[in-house]
């Protein structure tokens, strides 16, 4: 069956839009801030026969783009097997094992058959991030984890809701196993509703486009989608592409992460080399494979957002090389960085290998660590144990057309960042900075974005604090002449006296007491082009502004600001001729 | 309150991005007149004048004018600002430049920010409060007249003065405020916690932000306009439109001109829920398609839904209560192309006003909406106000033919249809979204359609949607002038409380609650306007414990004081319709009280907005022709209506078109159109002869 374009067009936004509105009600109806605020989720719609992508929200969290296919492929191939048993209408499995094509433990994924006619037609999925399923540490963020049994509660693929009804034996268990369970029901139920809501909108769709017209168009849709991905790729001149980008450490052993990566453009193929990077790690910051082969998809969507989220988009994108590394974990290695930090790190690496071959699409590297700081303890002002989250952003990298966005949030995310004011009405703590962090960003033609600097005190409590953050040993990388944005730092004072982790960016349960003290600075982006042919005039605004120093200026942008405030330009262009020899 | 038997003479002016329209209504005789005039961007106020010039108002018996404007808006989206200093707690300058860490879109890791205050002219000084409004340190009152001086000498000409947990203790911002007052040198002071008492310091800081950076600016705006009009013998007072579809007078309006911003949109609800309701249709989508922007909102119950939450644009939340009017398109101006994958888009980029379509004639070479619609013949090139000439069909076909037709393997015209077809869906497609993210079901509501190209899309859209009837006013075109002209007067008030239900003292949230009324009322009572009658409408902003969305709980309906109880279960009542989950176990929270006081306004005749005397008594002396259109995948013989001769009880089926001064309305085969006395058109669809 052939159909026309026309029809073709109004399906894929058809399909496109059952999505969406699968994201928008599990959002809304979700408990945790995590999902309602941070969307921390996704929805999409997935092939009966091997789970692969035939639509998905476009307000998913990005680092969810490739992961969910994968988990779906899985469950249908244990199906077959008879390993999981087969679906009934109104069935739902939640599964969250990393390994079954997962990212780490808290991305709980809830599937439900569709059915046509009494034939299963495709899957529903989502993913949700929970704030805790168990493990060592509030959250599940452990860094110091060396196994995945210590990162929290593995479910495999089972079914939570038969036949419509919430299986209360299966769901006893999870919630003996993780922490604040009173308040997960309303995240269960927002998760299953979306996902009523998809079958309501994508039975609605069928019956008025019909069952065939559906099937072919489905298929047809994959078709062009590659063609869209081919036709972008095709002019990307042919040629092997080469970066590096590091991971500080693993959290354990404290050396970093290499990821290396040669991008073999080849027609209409892109294919990702990984070959060479760290082997498996002790430590959490391993990637399962489904969170890897996400990461280069999500890059590559950063660089091409106009073409949509579908498997026929990532037919052109072949990933190898990863066996034997940190970026293929196999059970029981801990996980729980992937998603957060070792995502970024690849996107970063892919950003940094094509930005010479898309000059114009790609940007210098962006802060690239999601910047978790968690503080779990008892608040003995409300006589109640808390679970405290700071996420944080950081600069972005500059770019062909302009200087890098100050604060933006991580590659892999969408999400805001809660208001300082809630976090003090939630949580036993004090603000006194929340600042833009002078001097980050990275030196550049287009300068990097600058990051964040931000300073807490614990009161009326004890707690134990965490970090899992990253680009503490090296800044986001400045491309084309451009310098690397500033590193991300942690101190910690306790009774008054100042100390740094170890890892610099990563440690696990500091135990804290009322007026002891955290500050945080995160990265700025990396700086695009030389910095010597900035703008004196926009290096000039930065220093009134207060964002570099007058010495910054001379010495980073070889611009001489006088006291007054303006250009002296014979000394600017003395002060440039020299740096530039000195090079 | 004075009880008014003469005529009065009421005017409405809303100024638009291209035109400026006027309303100028006799009470007594419901006699209209109307006015168009092009926008005069540089100073609103002479495109003001030439539309009462050209709607001939004598403007010593003119008793009321109410005035829309965009000033502020364009201000905010344009950043010409006036010189505004920030002072704010020790730690916090850069909130209003770090926003809530977000950028512009999910994928592209492009994107810039201008914050609304640069940084230089933000300063900090000691003080604290924390969450619960306990003084953590002090207020350094020395270093705040240290920092007004500082901001003084740098030529700032409004202050706003923003303090962490003010919503909880603005005491601080108060002393500060008090300062300010002996060394500023005129009344442009903000407190953060003024015009809305709510807790998060970024949306509560840039809406104080631009309240102080477009004060000026609208005060002189409006003052020069008064003084020009009383110089024309105008006598009496004049309103101006806020966001929240009420009005304030001239003098008050600058104190809270944030307020005014998207106040525009805001009068096109208020006319849509007006006209609504004397026809008897109070659940409407009210469905705005100009040349740049579709428009879209909801009306439930007879009253449109309102949001503090409103981002005019990326990070630039203005935190007041606002009509929720929401952008789902870039009107007809919407530029159609072939992607990579040989499929049809439409849209997101659009020609803008200028170059705008290519039937405008102004350069545009990209095929769009309109042009689309020129093809189908369902536009005419010489019905088009801003055509510049020059510009041929078959010039526009060229062009379909080549960027589209060539490549979808069609002609020009099955090319124009496509793009139709894939607008119209996805529209649709958008309006479902705002539809579902309010809990709104589309077949209890009617389609209120305006704005140039709103009733040429209409009908299909609703059957898209499966909205049962469409309803076209009388006057689409100036709906937000028309909108002036009938708002009420109106004052919000916000308090943030942040108290779990169980712990609520009941006495103290009815305190809240009267102590909100009464300062609405005496605002109101003090404005120099009649009014029929005061009503006030009480809400609840709520969530579950542990929640971070909230729920408006409307509590129009319940006895005061109200208790724990009975608000526990209309919460779970509102929550279980909108989400269809029941969860009764998890305790609520009171986020925020909310009152609105309105002094409602005597309602005026309107059925005289199309003259009753140009109207024929039968259907056949309203045709003026006929014309090829294409409907249904094929070009029809149709019939052409002038809309201001139709009889005023019509009838008739789909295919038709009926042309009218400022819009064109599509009938579709299998539609059906009837009328009411008030000059309405319902396009009920699906429900015609085949």
């Amino acid at each position: 069956m052939t159909i026309d374009p026309i029809t073709l067009s109004v399906i894929q936004f058809g399909l496109q839009q059952v999505c969406d509105e699968m994201d928008l009600s599990f959002s809304r109806a979700a408990f945790s801030p995590v999902i309602a605020e941070a969307n921390d989720r996704s929805d999409g719609i997935y092939s009966a026969e091997d789970g692969s992508l035939i639509a998905q929200g476009a307000g998913g969290l990005p680092v969810f783009v490739g992961t969910m296919q994968y988990s779906t492929r899985v469950l249908t191939e244990r199906i077959k097997e008879g390993i999981t048993p087969a679906p009934k209408p109104d069935d739902i499995y939640i599964v969250n094992d990393p390994y079954l094509g997962g990212t780490h433990l808290m991305d709980v994924r809830f599937a439900r058959p569709f059915y046509r006619h009494g034939k299963l037609f495709c899957w529903l999925s989502n993913t949700g991030h929970w704030p805790d399923t168990g493990g060592s540490v509030p959250g599940g963020f452990s860094a110091a984890a060396t196994a995945v049994e210590q990162e929290g509660l593995r479910l495999p693929p089972v079914r939570l809701f038969k036949e419509g009804q919430l299986d209360e034996e299966i769901y006893a268990i999870i919630c003996s196993n993780i922490r604040v369970a009173d308040q997960r029901i309303g995240d269960v139920m927002a998760q299953a509703a979306a996902l009523k809501v998809g079958e309501d909108r994508l039975n609605a769709l069928m019956d008025r486009y019909g069952d065939d017209v559906m099937v072919a168009a489905i298929a047809e849709l994959r078709t062009r989608a590659a063609t869209q991905m081919r036709a972008l790729i095709q002019d990307i001149p042919d040629g092997v592409y080469s970066s590096v980008a590091w991971v500080d450490s693993d959290g354990v052993v404290d050396e970093p992460l290499a990821i290396r990566l040669a991008i073999h453009k080849s027609g209409d193929q892109l294919t990702f080399d990984f070959a060479g990077s760290s082997p498996p790690c002790i430590g959490p910051m391993n990637s399962v494979l489904a969170t890897t082969l996400s990461s280069v998809y999500l890059a590559v969507r950063h660089i091409f957002p106009e073409v949509p989220i579908s498997a026929g988009a990532f037919e052109p994108l072949t990933v190898i090389g990863v066996e034997n590394t940190f970026l293929d974990a196999r059970y029981p290695r801990p996980v729980s960085g992937c998603a957060a930090e070792v995502s970024q790190r690849i996107a970063e690496a892919v950003f940094a290998a094509l930005v010479d071959a898309l000059p114009d699409r790609v940007t210098a590297a962006p802060a690239g660590t999601s910047g978790n700081f968690a503080l779990g303890g008892h608040n003995a002002e409300k006589g109640q144990d808390f679970v405290m989250y700071q996420l944080s952003g950081g600069g972005y990298g500059g770019n062909a057309d302009h200087d890098g966005l100050t604060n933006g949030c991580s590659t892999i995310g969408i999400s805001k960042a809660p208001p300082i004011e809630i976090m003090e009405q939630s949580f036993p703590v004090l603000y006194h900075r929340y600042a833009l962090r002078e001097g980050s960003g990275g030196a550049g033609c287009h300068r990097g974005g600058f990051g964040l600097e931000y300073e807490v005190e614990l009161r009326h409590a004890e707690a134990r604090a965490s970090f899992v953050m990253d680009h503490g040993r090296y800044g986001p990388q400045g491309v084309r002449g451009g310098k690397d944005g500033a590193v991300n730092t942690v101190t910690v004072w306790r009774n008054g006296e100042a100390s740094v982790p170890p890892h610099l960016s990563k440690q696990q349960d500091i135990p804290l007491q009322s007026g002891d003290r955290v500050v945080v600075a995160t990265p700025g982006g990396g700086g695009y082009g030389d910095p010597l042919t900035r703008d004196p005039d926009a290096v000039k605004m930065d220093v009134m502004l207060e964002r570099y120093t007058h010495d910054q200026a001379k010495e980073w942008f070889g611009v001489i600001i006088t006291t007054d405030g303006e250009v002296d330009i014979t000394a600017t262009r003395e002060q440039r001729k020299q740096s530039a020899t000195h090079l | 309150m004075t009880e008014t038997t003469l005529a009065q003479h009421v005017i409405g002016i809303d100024v638009g991005g291209t035109f400026t329209d006027l309303v100028m209504l006799e009470t007594h005789s419901g006699a209209v007149t109307i006015a168009k005039v092009p926008t005069t961007l540089d100073n609103q106020a002479y495109g003001v004048l030439n539309a009462l010039k050209e709607a001939d108002a004598d403007l010593r018996a003119v008793d009321l004018i109410i005035h829309g404007t965009t000033t502020t808006t364009n201000a905010v989206l344009e950043r010409k600002l006036s010189r505004t200093g920030l002072i704010t707690t020790h730690g916090f300058r850069d909130i209003l430049e770090l926003g809530r860490r977000t950028r512009p879109q999910a994928y592209g890791m492009k994107g810039i920010f201008t914050p609304i205050i640069p940084r230089h002219l933000r300063l900090e000084v000691a003080e604290r409060m924390d969450y619960a409004g306990r003084v953590v340190t002090p207020l350094d009152k020395d270093g705040m007249r240290q920092a007004i001086r500082q901001l003084l000498d740098a030529g700032c000409e409004s202050l706003v003065i923003h303090f962490l947990h003010a919503y909880a203790n603005p005491e601080h911002e108060k002393q500060a405020a008090a300062i300010a007052a002996e060394l500023w040198p005129n009344n442009y002071v903000t407190m953060g916690h003024a015009l809305l008492s709510e807790s998060r310091e970024y949306e509560r800081g840039v809406t104080a932000a631009v309240n102080a950076s477009v004060q000026p600016l609208l005060e002189r705006y409006i003052q020069r306009l008064v003084t020009e009009l009383k110089s024309n013998g105008y006598q009496s007072e004049m309103l101006v439109m806020n966001g929240n579809g009420g009005t304030v007078s001239s003098q008050d309006v600058a104190r809270e001109a944030a307020k005014t911003v998207m106040s525009g949109p805001a009068s096109g609800v208020i006319a849509a829920m007006n006209t609504g309701k004397a026809a008897g249709h109070n659940h409407l989508i009210t469905y705005d398609m100009g040349g740049t922007s579709t428009d879209v909102s909801v009306i439930k119950d007879g009253k449109p839904s309102v949001s503090n939450e409103i981002e005019i644009e990326y990070a630039m939340p203005i935190h007041v209560p606002m009509i929720d009017v929401r952008t789902v398109g870039a009107g007809g101006g919407s530029i159609a192309r072939v992607n990579a994958a040989g499929l049809l888009e439409v849209g997101p980029d659009s020609a803008g006003a200028d170059p705008g379509p290519v039937c405008y004639g102004r350069g545009g070479t990209e095929p769009t909406i309109s042009d689309a619609n020129m093809i189908l013949g369902r536009l005419e090139l010489k019905s088009v106000k801003s055509v510049e000439g020059g510009i041929s069909l078959d010039h526009i076909k060229a062009i379909f033919d080549e960027s589209l037709g060539q490549h979808l393997n069609m002609d020009a015209v099955a090319a124009a249809d496509a793009v139709i077809r894939v607008a119209n869906a996805k529209m649709a497609g958008a309006i479902r979204m705002v539809l579902v993210s309010l809990g709104a079901d589309p077949r209890d509501f009617s389609l209120f359609a305006f704005g140039g190209a709103g009733p040429l899309h209409a009908a299909a859209i609703a059957k898209e949607l499966g909205i049962p009837t469409v309803l076209i006013p009388a006057r689409p075109g100036i709906t937000n002038a028309l909108g002036c002209v009938v708002a009420d007067l109106r004052q919000d008030f916000v308090q943030t409380i942040n108290t779990p239900l169980a712990k609520m003292d009941a006495k103290h949230l009815h305190d809240v609650f009267i102590q909100q009324e009464n300062q609405g009322r005496a605002i109101i009572d003090k404005e120099p306007i009649d009014i029929d009658e005061m009503s006030i409408s009480r809400s609840l902003d709520m969530q579950f414990v542990g929640q971070t969305h909230i729920l408006n709980v409307n509590l129009d309906h319940m006895d005061l004081p109200a208790s724990q109880d009975d608000i526990q279960d209309l919460f779970e009542q509102v929550y279980f319709n909108r989400f269809r989950v029941k969860l009764d176990k998890i305790n609520a929270n009171i986020v925020n009280v909310n009152t609105s006081v309105i002094g409602k306004r005597k309602a005026f005749d309107l059925s005289q907005l199309i003259e009753s005397d140009g109207r024929k008594s039968s259907l056949a002396d309203a045709r003026i022709g006929t014309r090829k259109v294409h409907v249904a995948g094929q070009f029809v013989d149709t019939p052409v209506y002038q809309r201001e001769s139709l009889p005023l009880d019509v009838s008739l089926n789909g295919p038709a078109m009926i042309q009218q001064m400022d819009t064109t309305i599509l009938v579709e085969p299998g539609d059906r159109v009837s009328s009411d006395a008030q000059g309405n058109l319902f396009i009920h669809v699906g429900k015609g002869a085949e």
